[in-house]
């Protein structure tokens, strides 16, 4: 136990440095590691398929594949794992840091780029570095699904007016010939500057033993 | 009207008017034959029996006029904060009854005050609380209600306290307890005028309802701590600390009990009023009041009371009532809670010169400081500890904004009138908190404005409705909800979840007729689909004369997206119409109706001048069955039957059928904007004057139509046109649309 004791420490202090949790925040969340992948090294889509909570999220299926998304590992690559270890768990949190504040000005801008791309790659599901129609269809459609009983016909039509929006915005000149093929992801943050994405979008963590708060909610 | 020249004439009305009461009694004409029979009397004059309501209308009418006049200018409202104003017109009408000899209305007794005067203001803050912005930030808030007016209190009672022990001015009798029932009458923060301020300079979100709190919760404190103070200062011995405590806390949060209740009541009541609209403004007034009322009968806080009210029965009252009742209870509540204000601020002004005073340089002078002092230590220290909890810490810009911006007003005025004649010093006390009500509300009040821009505050940039935004926050809301379920961490996005799915699932299905929930997103796209409508109606009928130069634009390019089709767009503006509720925006000016009912008055408008440059008889009048427009369109099953109920159910309403009818105008122009962008062959000149005003649209984006509005939205989501059906169906719709005129869609082109 001492030796594997150690060889956390040393991991922990690593991650720490990557991800910019803090040493609490980080044993924390192995706590809850362990609970998801039932003791094992690594999880899978199925052990966070089974959480309760989730049920009723509406991109549900998005917020999972996000964390099998490589592009979420800052690493420049692609595609998606099978399974992922805990380190890459924690780097997928980390886009969900809590802001250290204060922040200046080029710390926002970095807080919100990151922010921003991970958004962008739950659209962005073809990994093509833009957002298409479809894919934004498709976003639409599950943000609605559980709220009412919609018509595809609706759905696909705020999806376009948003699309068109975006182009607008962005392009404002386009010529009769040309066709405005996705949102980049400078169109992408452009659209949503005024959303104070660096302050809202991060959890709270709760200084308490997670185990102790949570294993009720985990085998609900 | 200049008020140079409005308020002598007030001064001299007034001087006539209060002269009239001593003119009541009879006045019998000459008759003709003497003494020999009493004559019925032809004209009597009886003012005994109207006094008091003549009395009472002739103020109020007195203060609307001053305030009429003060808005005339512009740039008045802008530098001098209109209770600053109000006050001065005040001290006028009370210089001149003071000449008369005349005493003022006794309405500021503990009566009149809390159960007339304060309701209405209250009702107005709880009514049009921000309250996503509050819950976000609800432990700041009430921190600063709470412990910020304790600290304040506390602080200035104790260093008053301390100054009445000095000799020289002559203060001793002042007890401990009375002084600390003086400061807490003084501790409570007005910021009526600052928030004017805030918004006209739109600072932060955080900053805004951090204020806006304060100034609403700590009403209630206020109140708990007089009674408690009141209570405390008749007894010759300390009380029982805890009991205190413990009545602090039933005042403040028992007052949420009726709150709740009477809110959730009120909000069943509106689900059975459909036919009985003309009731439905008194549902939020009395329920609202009677809250109030039974706070008041339980001796707990009435302000609690109301503000919870008015938030729980908002947002169900608003979906189940009418378009019109909804607009109706806004505009009320906004009446009363001005007119509430103005005479409060009024009376300030007419009591100031009319009571007797007793002046004391240095016990005023020591309350203007140590209240200025104590409440920028309890600002700084307060922020000092909440910024450890905050995201968005408040920097040293924004306390500056808290401290500066705590002005003392009604409130403090109205505790202080009531105040019990059992105590000695009562005179002292009411002098020195009408000095520091006129100190704070001219000198913070008029200097706060160049300040704050001085400072360079931070400000919040407004949001234009754009559908992405909406989606995306929706989307993050929804991703970090996720995200803490998944990692098992708690926060607020959690609580809102918890609380809007028990919403959905228990509330509104009891509370709310019609509880299809409605996301946000469909809500807000449906506004904007709207709001474009107007603008092309503006542009087609208004832009007529353009559309000559605009034939070069004709050739459109081909855009990926499709719309939808035409009876799609027609079916959802139609829903549109009475469906759409448009979002409070957050911060809503105080003195200033949010413009809710625009569209639809710029559509109203329209329609007259539509009717008029399309020649008399292309439209069909309004006598029209709803049923027979819908059955000549090709109404897809599923669109029918969940527009249909909805259409019938408004066909009751008399005089709404002029609503109705409307759709049909906007989106028949709209279908015939909607055809050009078909790829569907048709002569460019007949297209030429729609597609126009499409690009016109599209490409002049800033400009505006004639109707002026400064808000630009998203004018492109009319610009989507449904590739995939044929021309033919649409031809069909766009008859239906034409109110079933067999002539071609060219044809009342043609009379433009």
């Amino acid at each position: 136990m001492g030796a594997s004791q150690a060889r956390y420490q040393q991991e922990y202090h690593d991650l720490v440095d990557k991800s910019g949790f803090s040493l609490e925040q980080i044993k924390n969340l192995h706590y809850r590691f362990h609970q998801l992948s039932g003791n094992n090294e690594t999880i899978s889509k199925g052990n966070l398929d089974i959480i309760p909570a989730l049920e009723d999220n509406p991109i549900k299926s998005q917020i999972i594949d996000a964390f099998f998304d490589k592009r979420n590992q800052r690493q420049n690559e692609t595609g998606s794992c099978e399974e992922i270890g805990f380190e890459q768990f924690v780097m997928v949190m980390s886009h969900f840091r809590p802001p250290p504040s204060p922040m200046t000005d080029a710390e926002k801008e970095a807080v919100r780029s990151l922010k921003l791309r991970f958004l962008f790659n739950m659209h962005d599901t073809g990994s093509d570095g833009t957002i298409t129609l479809e894919e934004y269809r498709k976003v639409v459609e599950e943000l609605l699904s559980k709220s009412e009983h919609m018509e595809e016909e609706v759905t696909k039509d705020i999806a376009d007016a948003a699309m068109l929006e975006v182009a607008s915005t962005n392009v404002p000149h386009m010529g009769p010939d040309e066709f405005y093929e996705g949102i980049t992801f400078e169109h992408f943050q452009q659209i949503l500057k005024d959303l104070e994405i660096e302050s809202r979008m991060h959890i709270r963590f709760l200084d308490v033993d997670t185990t102790t708060m949570h294993c009720g909610k985990f085998s609900s | 009207m200049d008020p140079a020249v409005t308020r002598p004439v007030f001064s001299f009305v007034l001087t006539v008017l209060s002269l009239v009461p001593s003119c009541g009694g009879e006045l019998s004409p000459i008759t003709v034959a003497p003494g020999e029979k009493e004559d019925v009397p032809l004209f009597t004059m009886n003012y005994a029996r109207i006094q008091v309501p003549f009395e009472i209308t002739l103020w109020v009418l007195l203060a609307s006029f001053a305030k009429i006049g003060f808005n005339v200018n512009r740039r008045i409202t802008t530098w001098l904060p209109e209770s600053c104003l109000l006050i001065s017109v005040g001290l006028i009408a009370g210089g001149v009854l003071f000449h008369v000899h005349e005493a003022p209305p006794a309405v500021l007794t503990s009566q009149a005050f809390f159960l007339y005067m304060l309701p209405p203001i209250v009702l107005e803050s709880g009514y049009f609380f921000p309250t996503r912005p509050f819950f976000e930030n609800v432990g700041t808030v009430l921190w600063f209600a709470v412990a910020g007016t304790l600290w304040s209190a506390v602080g200035t009672g104790l260093s008053l306290f301390a100054v009445c022990r000095v000799e020289a001015f002559g203060l001793r009798d002042v007890s401990l307890q009375e002084n600390l029932l003086f400061a807490s009458i003084v501790s409570a923060v007005d910021p009526v005028a600052v928030l004017n301020v805030f918004e006209d300079v739109s600072v932060n979100e955080q900053l805004y309802v951090a204020m806006f709190g304060e100034g609403l919760f700590n009403d209630a404190v206020t109140v708990a701590l007089y009674q408690i103070f009141i209570y405390v200062a008749k007894m010759p011995v300390a009380e029982d600390l805890s009991l205190v405590v413990a009545r602090f806390f039933l005042v403040g949060l028992g007052g949420m009990v009726p709150g709740v209740l009477f809110g959730l009541v009120a909000a069943f009541t509106t689900r059975f009023t459909s036919r009985v609209r003309e009731i439905e403004p008194l549902v939020v007034f009395v329920y609202s009041y009677m809250a109030c009322l039974v706070a008041e009968l339980f001796s707990m806080s009435s302000i609690m009371a109301i503000v919870t009210c008015a938030i729980v029965m908002k947002s169900y009252v608003e979906e189940n009532v009418s378009q019109r009742s909804c607009s109706s209870v806004r505009h009320m509540i906004k009446m009363f809670g001005s007119v509430s204000e103005t005479l409060i601020f009024f009376f300030l002004g007419v009591v100031t010169v009319t009571t007797e005073h007793e002046w004391n340089w240095a016990y005023v002078l020591f309350t203007l400081l140590f209240a200025f002092l104590w409440r920028c230590l309890g600002v700084l220290f307060l922020t000092l500890i909440v910024n450890l909890f905050r995201v968005i810490p408040f920097t040293f810009k924004d306390q500056f904004g808290l401290a500066y911006g705590g002005l003392r007003g009604a409130v403090s005025f109205a505790l202080a009138s009531t105040l019990p004649h059992s105590i000695g010093c009562r005179k002292l006390f009411v002098t020195a908190t009408i000095a520091i009500i006129l100190v704070t509300v001219f000198l913070q009040g008029i200097t706060i404005r160049p300040l704050i821009e001085l400072i360079d505050i931070r400000r919040t940039s407004h949001n234009p409705d754009s559908i992405n935004a909406e989606i995306h926050s929706r989307l993050m809301e929804h991703t970090v909800t996720g995200i803490e379920d998944l990692c098992g961490q708690w926060s607020h996005f959690w609580w809102k979840d918890k609380f809007l799915k028990f919403n959905n699932r228990f509330l509104r299905k009891v509370l709310i007729r019609d509880s299809r929930a409605e996301s946000s997103i469909v809500a807000l796209y449906k506004r904007l689909e709207l709001q474009n409508t107007v603008e092309i109606l503006n542009m087609v009928s208004g832009g007529i004369s353009a559309a000559p130069s605009m034939v070069s634009l004709c050739e459109e390019s081909r855009k990926l997206f499709l719309a939808s089709d035409v009876k799609e767009i027609h079916d959802i503006l139609s829903k549109n119409m009475y469906k759409t509720r448009q979002p409070m925006a957050a911060h809503t000016r105080k003195h200033a109706l949010p413009s809710e009912s625009r569209d639809k008055e710029i559509l109203l408008r329209r329609h007259a001048s539509i009717q008029r440059s399309l020649g008399p008889g292309s439209l069909r009048d309004s006598a029209v069955p709803i049923s027979h427009k819908y059955s000549t369109l090709p109404a897809r099953k599923s669109l029918h039957f969940k527009y249909f109920p909805a259409w019938e159910r408004y066909a009751d309403n008399r005089g709404t059928m002029s609503e109705m009818a409307f759709p049909f105008r906007c989106s028949s122009a709209r279908a015939r904007i909607s055809l050009r962008r078909l790829n569907t062959p048709t002569p460019p000149s007949n297209g030429a004057l729609d597609e126009s005003s499409c690009e016109t649209n599209k490409v002049e984006r800033g400009t505006n139509s004639s109707s002026g509005r400064s808000h630009v939205p998203p004018q492109h989501h009319f610009n989507l046109v449904n590739n995939s059906r044929s021309a033919d169906p649409y031809r069909s719709v766009h008859h239906g649309g034409e109110e079933g005129r067999p002539a071609s869609p060219t044809e009342p082109r043609a009379t433009h």
